[in-house]
């Protein structure tokens, strides 16, 4: 008899849409907090970053799945740093030939995405034990998942910060700024904020969940 | 049974690792991987370098306000300047900005040195008439976003310029005050820079390398003035 595996492995768009809200890599995971924190004081330059990083988080993923097979385990984590610190140094390039001001707002950030644990975490816990496809759906579904929770920070520090959102002023001359919110300090503000929302909702959700489950 | 206790009391020998497929995967990757950064790069390239050009030419008119249109020069063996195009590279250029009459407003000089995270290009502007430095404007910069790249956003640093002294000496020989680095809110003299509470490596920094570059281009392009009186500008 053939076992029935239909509930083994979840579905390809549970994998894509886990890591927007049930495995958000920021605010449940709460990996990679180097960039969230330091690179998220404006949206455009959050966007930025979330992008640079879902790239390669993604093409990471797919090379890291397609040699699988090829790399012992002894040496997975060197080849693994290797492939991520390529398609790093890839972006780097690129930024700076799409905007040297974008590459100057991210300073050494870029570089930094090497040692993002978000990626090399995917690579090891996931894209090494998956399929190419499944590995593709992964990388892009937490790539957006942390570029969204970038641009949550990113948002709220420039609205408050600089009265701004991308760069598009809010509420005109006479608005006091918070500048607080763009320094350092205000990214831990922020990020304390978004995950005080983010859990409360989670609780409230998982109450009424018990309790409807109780009344049926 | 004998055989099979002794076999099962053995110790485990674990299996023998075989050193040629680490090689072959550490190896492989590796050389896939330097085949496609060298080819990304050899792909932007010649963009980046063209960004870099603009950026320059953006950050000129920044350091000169009033210059509507720019010319390149390059230093000469004999201490004179001739001019160049204007994409030229190199570290023995100054660029001349002009105003609408084509009257000299000023120079841009680039200079670096080495911040807190890596080296800081900077660029910055001369004025003729009233020998001070005009301001300043970061060509490239890997300092820490919210700290040490503060020197192009703290506007008490940057009050620093437009003021800042860097006259000749009677002799005309030599930078009278050389610039100083000072802590925040010590300055007393026109040639100090003030520093950022925060960020005293970069501003150090900073005041460092325009100390250093003025030191060195200010009486060289005082003394040949006249060559960069014929504009041969670009917007």
């Amino acid at each position: 008899m053939v076992p029935n595996n239909k509930h083994a492995l979840p579905s390809g768009t549970d994998e894509f849409l886990k890591g927007f809200w049930k495995q958000n890599p920021v605010f449940v995971q709460v990996l990679g907090m180097c960039p969230v924190l330091a690179v998220s004081n404006t949206a455009e330059n959050a966007l930025a970053m979330g992008l640079a990083t879902s790239f390669v988080l993604l093409m990471s993923n797919i090379v890291v799945s397609s040699i699988r097979g090829f790399v012992p385990k002894q040496v997975r984590i060197v080849t693994f740093i290797l492939v991520i610190a390529t398609f790093v140094t890839i972006v780097d390039y690129l930024i700076q030939a799409i905007s040297l001001e974008l590459h100057k707002a991210l300073g050494a950030f870029i570089s930094l995405i090497v040692v993002n644990c978000l990626i090399l975490g995917r690579a090891e816990a996931f894209a090494s034990k998956n399929g190419v496809l499944r590995s593709i759906l992964d990388g892009l579904g937490m790539g957006v998942g942390f570029t969204i929770a970038l641009l949550c920070l990113g948002a709220v520090r420039e609205i408050f910060g600089y009265g701004s959102l991308f760069g598009l002023e809010l509420f005109g001359q006479h608005y006091q700024k918070w500048v607080v919110m763009v320094l350092p300090a205000g990214g831990f503000f922020t990020l304390a904020g978004w995950l005080l929302l983010f859990n409360w909702y989670e609780t409230a959700r998982a109450r009424r969940k018990t309790l409807k489950e109780a009344v049926a | 049974m004998n055989d099979k206790n002794a076999t099962a009391n053995s110790p485990k020998i674990p299996p023998k690792i075989k050193a040629w497929p680490m090689y072959r995967a550490v190896v492989g990757v590796g050389v896939a991987c330097g085949l496609a950064i060298v080819s990304v790069f050899e792909l932007t390239g010649p963009v980046i370098q063209q960004n870099k050009i603009e950026l320059r030419q953006k950050a000129i008119f920044e350091v000169l306000p009033g210059a509507m249109t720019s010319a390149a020069f390059r230093l000469t063996g004999d201490d004179r300047f001739e001019p160049t195009s204007s994409d030229s590279e190199g570290s023995d250029l100054v660029f001349a900005g002009f105003d609408d009459d084509s009257r000299l407003v000023g120079l841009a000089i680039e200079t670096q040195g080495m911040g807190y995270q890596d080296v800081v290009r900077i660029l910055y502007g001369y004025s003729f008439e009233t020998e001070t430095i005009l301001g300043i404007s970061v060509l490239e910069s890997r300092e820490t976003p919210g700290l040490g790249d503060r020197i192009e956003t703290d506007e008490d640093f940057l009050g620093n310029f437009g003021i800042l002294d860097v006259s000749l000496s009677p002799s005309g020989n030599e930078v009278a005050h050389p610039i100083e680095f000072v802590k925040p809110g010590k300055k007393t003299d026109p040639w100090q820079i003030d520093g950022i509470s925060g960020a005293t490596i970069t501003s150090r920094a900073t005041a460092n390398m325009l100390r250093a570059s003025t030191v060195w281009w200010i009486p060289r392009v005082r003394a040949q003035r006249e060559d960069f009186e014929e504009p041969n500008g670009e917007e």
